[in-house]
């Protein structure tokens, strides 16, 4: 693997002042490059052999109005680049400034930056020239203004209630039958309201018969601003909302969140707590893929396999729900640790449902495995290929179910998951079976880390000792003045988060869930910006579904799994 | 008690001959039929739901009577106090004559189901072709219903119950039309008489093609119901509820019984053609008439005939509830393809077989019997094989704790 210097000199060398400045913080190599040059510079970095970033992991912008060190543009668009072949990620800024606020768009060479694009021209204002479709995507399409940035106040309400039409998507229908354009397509709108949208997604599409011709997607009905909302609040005070990013596996979302803070402070998380993020990490997983492999099993039209998930799902979340007291929003992790230790029996508990839970998914694929209707309906449905699954920004069960066995707990291993034996779960079909099996292989090397982290667990403490994550105890609150002092400055001006930016991947269930944060050295988040794996999954789906049955994009619509809370943020 | 025709008459004290005679005759034969729908409906729901229940590691409605039993009959009351909602844009006329069709359809079937030797409506002597036309007059009402309601969901699932309906009707009346050829007639009654004695002269174990005649017939009755696997005209996850999606209250409790209905008739047929109608198989318990002797002995006769059929026939409904509970929903173009490119052919070459063995075999005395005990046995030796095949998958699917395809690390 080339080192980051390595890479960074290789850019320098082809680009020379281009490239205007570099470095390396918390060791992820960063360029920044001029505006005029940025498309140039990232098609070479695509293209060129050793380097090959053919994944666009991740872009998005941040506004510098109210940073404290002025920037040199006002705007700073990220990319976050990685190379499928050795694993080597790359960050490429670049600055744009509020009067020329355009930039040249690369939805042509990464197929996940078309949407990404469009988040960043909804939240921040940046036009990217050649964009094919550059709307707003998560606010509403009459919204005026740019909710991330800096001069936009979150009490700025707006009333909106004209629904988008999504007639210029979608495109010409010709008006009179007896036009030579005329079509006798049928305009359908699935969702929002439709009892396979799940979550709250629309698309509107263009019907021959039952065959789907042309699906346009609208999304952002469950925007909640998170990232705005992240901005108002202190460190801390993001933990629960990231539970609600996605709500079917909060408990992962909670540790990539203090994952990254802690990595922006240097800490590494006592090995009890390591161990207890992986347990309670994996244990989230399973259920993640119970709700997917249920849900689409239910829009499959086979009921029952719901039931015997959700049963161990159940068992589960009884089992979290004695550990912090919450079913879906967990709020367990904290930084520098977890919120407490496992409770008295928690270990009894989950070992039984380690035992029975084979039991549970064997019943489950004793139904589908071998089931000639369910094969039917699912094998060879929805294909993608590998290199689509990676121009898409694909990642977690749904890219290993095309061969790719990318997995970060075993590319990037991070907590103790080096130190445990399991396997990475693939399949080569890339099809809607195989990221059903993907699952419930996941399902089961799930079981075999639990029950080895329980095992190796050692005693201590969940949380570090460091003062300037952790509030001291009780009674060195009482009986001293460090304490005293530590106590008040925690809880008055929240934990100060060294100045600086890091982006941190976790491998949650639906894929790479990485937070990229900058922070400006005081109390509160500056900017913190999720990548969702949903988001990049789905804005495949229309293609996908292109040229299926209205039947068979439901369960297509299940095997991707798609949570509004954590597409929407 | 000659039939119900002569008990009505000497009810009424006259021949309905007259118009109103005949108009009260109907009357008095309605009633019945609609009490007995009903409480079929009512069984049946429940059953469908306890059944489902317990599939699902549930227990289902347990607050409304003991375990649930008059859940059904609450819902329906809260159903009546429903608004009866017709959308703005809807044809009202179609739209409200619909769900009376559908459940017209279902309704009139049920004037020829026997429920014993002597307890039928009208025993017409083209009983089976009678079910067969009456029953495919549902999908016009569903096509009805869907195109009506001016929703593009129930518009799909009328164009669905129509593609249906032309793709399982055929191999559904060439089954039919096999047990035609060994019964001789196409009364439904003859068709029973002609299994009477013990259980192997039931039409399933008369050749060794029934089986196979059986199994098509259920899956085209299946069709015919619009149950899993082939509820396609209501999808729930890809059409909202497809056809009737519209509906509410009253009107939709009607096309939900009617279904419920249906799913009694083609149950009814089967047990008719191919489990011996009311006969229990058990020849002194069927002809009970001759050691009670009198009136007393007829009546016993006809009311355990009338019991046979019926608890046979809702065995049968919990294998519909059985396989809608297991099974993924097929797709369209797969529901077509399996009707007309399997069930199809499939049946041809059995209705050929089933002549051949019929002209060959028919002159044997006692044939039948010697035949019928050999299927029998088969029978139930291929069900034990298969029940121990099962469990061994079983076994194999629980202890397989190891991956198949693991490939590890970049």
């Amino acid at each position: 693997m080339a080192t980051s210097d390595a890479i960074i000199d290789q850019v320098k060398g082809q680009f020379g002042e281009a490239v205007l400045e570099s470095s390396t913080p918390l060791g992820f190599p960063t360029v920044c490059v001029a505006k005029d040059r940025a498309r140039d510079i990232l098609t070479y970095l695509r293209d060129e052999p050793g380097l090959e970033f053919d994944v666009l992991t991740d872009a998005t912008a941040a506004d510098g109005l109210k940073y404290p060190e002025p920037w040199d543009t006002r705007f700073q668009v990220v990319y976050h680049l990685r190379s499928s072949r050795d694993g080597k990620r790359l960050r490429v800024k670049v600055g744009v400034p509020e009067r020329d606020c355009t930039l040249a768009s690369v939805h042509d060479l990464w197929k996940s930056a078309n949407w990404a694009e469009r988040e960043i021209f909804d939240m921040f204002g940046v036009r990217f020239e050649g964009h094919p479709n550059l709307k707003r995507i998560l606010c509403h399409h009459k919204f005026k203004g740019h909710a991330l940035r800096k001069d936009y106040f979150i009490h700025d309400g707006q009333w909106l209630d004209e629904p988008e039409t999504l007639l210029d998507e979608i495109g010409d229908w010709g008006e009179n039958p007896a036009d030579e354009g005329f079509s006798e397509l049928v305009p359908v709108n699935l969702g929002p309201a439709h009892p396979a949208m799940h979550g709250t997604l629309r698309v509107f599409a263009k019907m021959e018969g039952e065959t789907i011709v042309k699906a346009v997607p609208e999304i952002g009905y469950l925007h909640r601003g998170f990232e705005k909302h992240s901005e108002t609040g202190n460190w801390t005070m993001v933990i629960p909302y990231t539970d609600r990013l996605n709500y079917c596996s909060a408990m992962l979302n909670n540790i990539g969140y203090v994952r990254t803070v802690e990595k922006m402070f240097g800490i590494e998380p006592t090995e009890r707590c390591q161990y207890i993020r992986v347990i309670v990490g994996e244990l989230s997983r399973i259920i993640d893929h119970c709700v997917c492999l249920g849900a689409m099993l239910v829009d499959l039209g086979a009921l029952t396999n719901f039931w015997y998930l959700f049963n161990i799902r159940e068992r589960i979340y009884h089992l979290l729900e004695g550990l912090c007291g919450a079913r879906l929003t967990s709020s367990y992790a904290r930084i520098g640790g977890m919120a407490h230790d496992l409770q008295d029996g928690f270990e009894t508990e989950l070992r039984e449902i380690l035992r029975d839970m084979p039991r549970n998914v064997s019943d489950v694929l004793g139904l589908i495995a071998k089931n000639r209707i369910f094969l039917d309906r699912t094998v060879g449905i929805g294909v993608i290929s590998r290199e689509d699954a990676l121009s898409w920004g694909w990642t977690g069960p749904c890219l290993r179910a095309t061969g790719i066995p990318y997995d970060l707990r075993k590319v990037e291993p991070y907590d103790v998951y080096a130190d445990l034996d399991w396997d990475v779960a693939t399949r080569d079909g890339g099809d809607v079976h195989d990221r059903a099996m993907v699952r419930f292989d996941e399902m089961i090397q799930s079981m075999r880390i639990i029950e080895q982290a329980l095992d190796r667990m050692p005693e201590g403490p969940v949380m570090v000792e460091d003062k300037r994550v952790v509030l001291p105890e009780k009674d060195k609150v009482y009986s001293s003045i460090e304490g005293l002092m530590n106590h008040f400055v925690l809880i008055y001006d929240g934990i100060k988060v060294p100045a600086g930016e890091a982006y941190v991947p976790t491998e949650a269930a639906n894929g790479e869930l990485g937070f990229y944060i900058i922070s400006d050295g005081s109390g509160r988040p500056y900017r913190i910006h999720c990548r969702a794996p949903s988001f990049y999954l789905y804005c495949a789906y229309p293609s996908l579904a292109e040229g299926n049955m209205v039947a068979d994009a439901v369960p297509l619509l299940g095997s991707l799994n798609i949570i509004a809370g954590e597409l929407d943020r | 008690m000659e039939s119900y025709f002569t008990f009505v008459s000497s009810v009424l004290g006259f021949e309905p001959t007259s118009l109103l005679g005949f108009v009260g005759a109907i009357a008095v034969w309605a009633v019945p039929i609609t009490a007995f729908v009903s409480v079929v409906g009512l069984v049946s729901i429940w059953l469908e739901r306890k059944i489902s229940a317990h599939i699902q590691c549930r227990v289902g409605p347990m607050e409304v009577g003991p375990h649930g039993a008059l859940q059904t009959l609450a819902d329906g009351i809260k159903l009546l106090g429903k608004e009866d909602l017709v959308p703005a844009q809807a044809d009202r006329i179609l739209f409200g004559l619909a769900p009376m069709l559908v459940f017209a359809s279902t309704f009139v079937g049920f004037a020829v189901i026997p429920f014993s030797q002597k307890a039928v409506i009208a025993d017409l002597n083209l009983g089976i072709f009678f079910l067969a036309a009456v029953g495919s007059l549902e999908a016009i009402g569903v096509v009805m219903a869907g195109w009506s309601s001016n929703n593009k969901w129930s518009l799909f699932g009328a164009i669905r119950a129509a593609t249906q309906v032309v793709s399982y009707e055929i191999p559904l009346g060439l089954s039919l039309l096999a047990v035609v050829v060994v019964a001789g007639s196409m009364s439904l009654n003859d068709i029973t008489q002609a299994q009477s004695g013990w259980v192997w002269n039931w039409f399933l174990f008369r050749n060794p093609f029934m089986w196979a005649v059986f199994l098509i017939y259920f899956i085209a009755s299946l069709a015919e119901c619009k149950r899993a696997p082939f509820d396609l005209p209501e999808a729930e996850s890809e059409l909202v509820s497809g056809f009737h999606t519209e509906y509410s209250g009253m009107r939709f409790a009607i096309f939900f019984l009617a279904e419920y209905g249906a799913m009694y008739i083609v149950s009814a047929i089967a047990v008719v053609l191919f489990f011996g109608g009311w006969y229990t198989g058990i020849p002194f318990l069927d002809h009970i008439s001759g050691s009670i002797g009198g009136t007393t002995g007829v009546v016993v006769e006809n009311l355990i005939g009338a019991g046979t059929i019926i608890v046979k026939s809702f065995l049968l409904i919990c294998v519909q509830m059985w396989i809608r509970w297991t099974l993924p929903r097929i797709r369209l173009d797969q529901m077509m393809d399996l009707c007309l490119k399997y069930l199809l052919p499939f049946s041809l070459v059995l209705l050929v077989a089933v002549s051949l063995w019929q002209a060959f075999q028919g002159p044997i005395d006692g044939g039948n019997s010697v035949m019928g005990m050999i299927m029998l046995a088969a029978t139930v030796a291929s069900l034990i094989w298969m029940r121990r095949l099962a469990g061994r998958v079983s076994k194999a699917s629980a202890l397989r704790r190891e991956l198949p395809v693991v490939k590890t690390g970049l």
